[in-house]
């Protein structure tokens, strides 16, 4: 069987979702594709191209797939799938805009953020907000899957596949781009870093959040992220909301700060390898996840830990 | 204009999940039903909507048992005009909603669909973007903002990184994430007034729409429980632990 894998990426740089879903394809079948749709995006498609175990790369431009727009995503990938038996998306936000559609499309379901290849027709999902494991056996002959791609590990880099151009689909004339707004910031991205700190709701404001959070994660080389309730409160902007319905991390090191620990939350971040709570109330439920708890005010704790940090050449 | 906004019935967002002991899927019996969350932000956004003069009518639908109709009367006490139950108690795939959906639209002809971005049971979120698909429309996924005017939605998308703007031709599909709105609570007047708003059932067979399962699921089982660790005494303690026992640092 042959699988396409769609990359994800922002035009310029190859996320490394993408070489975490080769892996999570490469169980299915050693003929992997993967599919490159943006513009200006040779580069990317050329680091594509090394993640070792992929048989070629697929490389489609035009400016509706550059601005990511579902509508020219479904043209091009749909019409793909006649090559493909299955199809692997990582589960971002740009991922789950467009796989349902190829599903429809090709009048299949889509297994949605699988976290398990059991066989060639058999996944693991989780549902419920992660506190259930569906196993479902899929009867379509063509799989739609999106993958978590913290369920696997990156696939490694070092392959050299040959990248083929295929032409962009006509574009879509009802969707039209009108901007984006990105926020550009030098800490590593939040699904990727292996150090993640949070803050909660126990910031009180966008301020202290600024002052607490932020100079703890630079001092770590961590990425930031928040809780819904930050998040809700305007404390942090909202692409830095870890949970159910934000993004979903597995770090090397989580660290909450004043997050108590709701269920929406922790399916966000249970599966991070070590976990650190700092919270005043000992019987906040993050306890019960946090390999490290320490029962503290964040505010005398942080400035603390940073003093302790500085001392191992932190 | 005339919005139409899919509701679903879920367990409550507040109710602990438990998974079978048989492992056939998760305790459903005796525990509080609600309008899933996502779904309740559409109905609030479909509602403003019409408050601002820019949509003339909202309509409510529901696919699933016959229990759905209290979901459908909490849509009709938020404000929706009337109601539609597509009935069966047969629990259905994203897909097959999308194809009932689609069915619903063609009779009902709406300007925009709006709902949820994903219900908090299967948590799939693949239902507006299927039913956009199906019908060939323009779509626009996890909504902080909604703007109508001309015959085109301005929409605001929450994406990885920040936010996309995008201007859809109508009709289009947009589905609701939580920072669209809050939305409010039915007062008691109006749950006594959507008790006399016309709700029509109808059967999921008399749509004629394929909905036969793709999926089989062979079993539901509990995620593996991470078990707590210690309490360290202070912030030395912590950064030792984590550099000599946890060796993350």
């Amino acid at each position: 069987m042959a699988v396409l894998v769609i990359a994800d990426h922002d035009n310029a740089t190859l996320k490394e979702d993408t070489a975490k879903t080769v892996t999570a394809a490469l169980k299915l079948s050693n003929e992997v594709d993967v599919l490159v749709a943006g513009q200006g995006c040779k580069a990317v498609a050329d680091a594509a191209a090394r993640i070792v175990g992929v048989r070629k790369v697929l490389l489609a431009e035009s400016a509706e797939l550059g601005q990511g727009l579902a509508e020219a995503m479904e043209a091009l990938v749909a019409p793909l799938m006649a090559n493909y038996d299955a199809v692997l998306t990582p589960a971002t936000s740009q991922g789950k805009n467009f796989s349902p559609r190829v599903a429809a499309k090709l009048d299949v379901a889509q297994v949605s953020d699988v976290v398990e290849i059991v066989d060639a027709s058999t996944f693991v999902r989780p549902i419920y907000a992660g506190n259930a494991l569906e196993t479902v056996q899929s009867s379509d002959a063509k799989k739609v899957l999106t993958v978590r791609p913290t369920a696997f590990k990156a696939a490694a880099d070092g392959g050299s596949a040959p990248v083929e151009t295929i032409a962009a689909p006509s574009a879509p004339a009802k969707t039209h781009f009108v901007d984006q707004k990105l926020v550009k910031s030098a800490r590593p991205e939040l699904t990727a870093a292996k150090i993640v700190v949070s803050g909660g709701r126990a910031m009180g404001s966008a301020d202290e959040f600024q002052r607490v959070i932020e100079p703890l994660a630079d001092k770590l080389g961590a990425a930031v992220g928040a809780s819904r309730a930050a998040v809700d409160a305007g404390y942090a902007p909202n692409d830095y909301q870890v949970g159910q319905t934000g993004k979903v991390v597995a770090p090397d090191l989580y660290v909450a700060i004043g997050i108590s620990g709701a269920i929406q939350h922790l399916a966000g971040m249970k599966d991070s390898k070590t976990i650190v709570a700092i919270n005043k109330d000992p019987d906040a439920p993050i306890f019960q996840v946090a390999d490290y708890g320490l029962v503290a005010d964040y505010k005398t704790a942080v400035p603390e830990l940073m003093d302790e940090l500085s001392k191992v050449g932190k | 204009m005339k919005v139409l906004v899919p509701v679903k019935r879920v367990i409550d967002y507040n109710v602990k999940v438990r998974v079978k002991p048989d492992q056939t899927g998760v305790d459903l019996a005796n525990v509080k039903m609600s309008m899933n969350p996502f779904c309740e932000i559409a109905v609030e956004e479909a509602v403003r909507l019409r408050e601002k003069g820019v949509a003339t009518e909202v309509v409510a639908v529901s696919i699933g048992p016959a229990q759905a109709q209290e979901t459908l009367r909490t849509a009709l006490a938020m404000g929706a005009d009337r109601a539609i139950l597509v009935q069966t108690d047969q629990d259905l795939e994203p897909l097959a909603v999308a194809k009932a959906l689609k069915a619903v639209v063609g009779e009902e002809r709406p300007d925009l669909v709006v709902m949820g971005k994903q219900a908090i049971d299967g948590d799939n979120n693949a239902t507006g973007q299927m039913l956009a698909a199906l019908l060939d429309w323009p779509q626009a996924t996890f909504a902080s903002a909604i703007e109508v005017s001309g015959g085109k939605a301005k929409v605001t998308r929450e994406v990885d990184g920040g936010l996309q703007t995008v201007d859809l031709d109508l009709p289009a599909v947009v589905t609701a994430d939580l920072r669209l709105n809050e939305p409010r609570y039915a007062s008691l007047p109006n749950i006594m007034k959507a008790k006399k708003k016309p709700l029509d059932v109808k059967e999921l067979a008399s749509l004629g729409v394929d909905v036969s399962p793709h999926l089989k699921v062979l079993k539901v089982t509990e995620p593996p429980k991470r078990g707590g660790g210690v309490k360290v005494e202070n912030a030395a303690d912590l950064v030792m632990k984590l550099k000599n026992e946890a060796g993350v640092l």
